[in-house]
């Protein structure tokens, strides 16, 4: 029993918030029985069936290469290997593809907002053509062009005779750390630290004095400066591996594949057509106001974008960025069509038909999706949160 | 606590019981026999083997097969729906029960026939993996291939083969793996890869498709065993009998000599007890089977024997002209053999 607002007794069933909590209780154990009914409905038909289930399969011998992995890898690796080498190569292609996306978005977006006539029809252009095109085409365009453009492996495009185009793509030199090497690494990683502290102070500085510092410059300086000092102090451990012509192919080198470079261009072009938009409305979202006060305080054309229009811009810009991230992520899945070996094609493919336990690697599959998806809207809702206009 | 627990395990369970008894008594030919046509899943498209015709009608060894088990069962070849699947769909689809048969240049191996929920049935059609190359290479052994890039399907026995084979003589080769037999062609075709491999049947269908055929070869070194034919769900055993034996007489009427043309004849008067046997004239294995006891008549009859499905397909009348090889009959050199009919 407990009390109503004025302090009398009434019966629980009429308390709204006892009532509340037992609806969602009886709803959420239905639920549960529900979830529970289709596992174990599905576990007991894959039984009666003869299919076996489990995941003790990512412990067994996978037996098939993969042309493009970031770990060591070999036919003699489990399949619990080959989900992990899918997964990097999801991630590598993501990756590069969100950074250039966003570099050709914003570049397209600002200059369909530029005065020059041509620039800002040239981005209009851009936009309606590549947002239009379904991705897969765009993708087997980019694909089979490259393809059919590029030489055979004997009749190499080369740059010095160290760096290689042909069909198989594209092959560069490979450095070999030698001893002593590390300090290296550590030493860039001072320099990134040292940039960030020096670019804190400066803006405290500028709060404090209304004095800039040339901080893009200190900073560019101190992040490839370090390292390089370090590097050439240590006497230059590294030794290059350069490709050369053998039989068929090159040995030595790395080795780009085209299909990463393919799908690389067709997400980053296609994602950046609708990058663009967001960025164009988001500059149109700030108020003309804010950029005649930063004219009539006479601050320069360039200031007023950097300080007074993108981060204004960025609240509308990011949301929607989100979505285009989380999209380019998503659509990096279909490399299949191409034999890029991303995830959905090494682990939700070939592993899935040579095992055949449809169930576990395509559950497998979504969760990473998910995961991943969910770790990016984590860490944009947390930039998002920071560029909120702070009212005061 | 546990009330609840135990609550919510009987509830699921006996739903589950329900459901199951129905699921199991199910017989497959009662079912293709209620619905009036059987479901087969099929290649996209691999020509000599399943392929819609300009007609956008399917032709091919796997197609006759299915029209073979359908004349078996309703007397008419054309009661087949086609279901087109890629190599990493198809055992999916029979599991699901979304097709009767699978009949999709599929090898028959351990673990598809073990873990899967399958049985293959009988073996179709005899290949093994080879390598198709372009001619100006030289390449004139696999010992020739260190250091080059081949193209293949994903999902097919022909990954593990490669990773069998060539690490263990210490040959280094690069895949590239693409989804359908088209995909892999086309890479092959724009120079995405050295090596073409797949079994040797789809290499000749595959090369057909090349703006120069005469431009490559196939190399006569074959790595593995890829014996072909289609498969069914585990459990149903009636079903299982009538894909084998539908396959069996097929190969059997070739043995004895009964075609598509000599059928009726033989049937009015069987030249000897084996014809009889089979054309239903004599006892009732066609009753045996769940099936009317002209089944072997119909199949041929509609279809034809093994010797004319293959001529027709990938033989010497179609463009493939692969030889009969391994897959002529056992007293022709070859290995097919199938049980008697008695």
């Amino acid at each position: 029993m407990s009390r109503s607002p004025s302090g009398d007794r009434v019966a629980l069933w009429r308390n709204p918030a006892f009532r509340a909590y037992v609806l969602q209780g009886v709803l959420l154990a239905a639920l549960a029985a529900l979830i529970g009914f289709i596992v174990t409905n599905t576990m007991a038909n894959l039984e009666a069936r003869g299919i076996s289930t489990g995941f003790g399969f990512l412990d067994e011998r996978a037996g098939f290469s993969i042309p493009q992995t970031l770990i060591e890898y070999s036919g003699d690796s489990t399949y619990g290997r080959t989900f992990i080498v899918g997964l990097l190569n999801t991630l590598l292609v993501s990756a590069l593809g969100i950074v250039v996306a966003t570099i050709i978005g914003f570049a397209v977006g600002i200059a369909r907002l530029s005065p020059n006539w041509l620039l800002a029809r040239l981005a209009g252009a851009y936009v309606e053509i590549f947002r239009n095109i379904p991705l897969l085409v765009q993708i087997l365009f980019w694909y089979f062009a490259v393809l059919q453009a590029l030489p055979s492996p004997r009749q190499s495009l080369s740059l010095l005779e160290i760096v290689f185009i042909n069909v198989r793509g594209l092959v560069i030199p490979d450095p070999q750390p030698l001893s002593g090497f590390a300090a290296t690494p550590w030493a860039l990683l001072v320099g990134i630290i040292a940039a960030i502290t020096l670019g804190i102070y400066a803006k405290r500085r500028q709060v404090r004095t209304g004095k800039a510092l040339p901080i893009y410059w200190l900073g560019a300086g101190l992040i490839i400066g370090t390292p390089l000092l370090v590097f050439l102090l240590t006497g230059a451990p590294l030794e290059w591996s350069i490709p050369e012509l053998t039989g068929f192919n090159f040995s030595g080198g790395v080795r780009v594949l085209p299909e990463l470079v393919a799908l690389w261009l067709a997400l980053s072009i296609y994602t950046a057509s609708f990058i663009a938009e967001i960025v164009r409305s988001g500059i149109q979202s700030v108020p003309a106001g804010q950029v005649e006060a930063a004219n009539a305080l006479s601050l320069p054309g360039g200031i007023t974008l950097r300080k007074v229009v993108i981060p204004q811009a960025m609240r509308v810009i990011v949301p929607q960025l989100t979505s285009q991230y989380l999209n380019l992520i998503k659509n990096s899945s279909l490399a299949t069509a191409i034999g890029y070996p991303d995830l959905v094609a090494v682990f939700s493919g070939t592993t899935l038909n040579q095992t055949g336990q449809a169930i576990e690697i395509v559950a497998m599959t979504m969760a990473v999706y998910l995961v991943i998806s969910l770790l990016v809207s984590a860490l944009m809702n947390v930039y998002n949160a920071r560029t909120l206009l702070k009212e005061r | 606590m546990l009330y609840k627990n135990k609550f919510m395990v009987a509830v699921p369970a006996a739903l589950l019981l329900g459901g199951m008894a129905t699921a199991s008594q199910a017989a497959t030919l009662d079912d293709v026999k209620e619905r009036g046509s059987l479901n087969c899943g099929v290649n996209v498209g691999l020509a000599g083997f399943s392929a819609p015709d300009s007609d956008g009608k399917w032709q091919g060894l796997d197609v006759e097969t299915c029209r073979g088990i359908a004349a078996a069962i309703f007397g008419d070849p054309e009661k087949v729906e086609f279901t087109p699947l890629t190599a990493k769909e198809r055992f999916t689809a029979l599991q699901s029960g979304e097709i009767d048969v699978l009949s999709r240049n599929t090898t028959w191996t351990a673990t598809r026939d073990n873990s899967l929920g399958l049985n293959f049935t009988a073996t179709t059609f005899y290949d093994g993996q080879g390598f198709m190359v372009s001619k100006d290479l030289g390449i004139e052994s696999l010992e020739d291939l260190n250091g080059a890039s081949i193209c293949i399907q994903s999902g097919t026995t022909h990954e593990l083969n490669l990773a069998d084979y060539f690490p263990s003589r210490d040959i280094d080769i690069n895949t590239v793996t693409f989804d359908t037999p088209d995909q892999t062609a086309q890479g092959f075709a724009h120079g995405r890869c050295d090596v073409l491999t797949s079994d040797t049947s789809q290499l000749s269908a595959l090369r057909l498709q090349l703006p120069e055929p005469d431009s490559v070869e196939i190399l006569e070194t074959l790595i593995s065993k890829e014996p072909l034919g289609p498969v069914v769900r585990q459990g149903d055993d009636q079903w299982l009998d009538i894909v084998q034996w539908t396959i069996f007489a097929m190969v059997n009427a070739e043995e004895m000599g009964v075609n598509s043309d000599n059928v009726d004849e033989m049937r009015d008067n069987p030249p000897n007890p084996g014809v009889a046997r089979l054309l239903g004239k004599d006892g009732n294995y066609g009753e045996q089977l769940g099936l009317p006891n002209d089944w072997a008549y119909n199949i041929i009859k509609n279809v034809g024997n093994y010797g004319e499905v293959f001529s027709s397909t990938v033989g010497e009348n179609s463009p493939l002209k692969i030889q009969r090889g391994m897959n002529a009959l056992w007293n022709e050199g070859g290995i097919l053999y199938a049980p008697p009919i008695r």
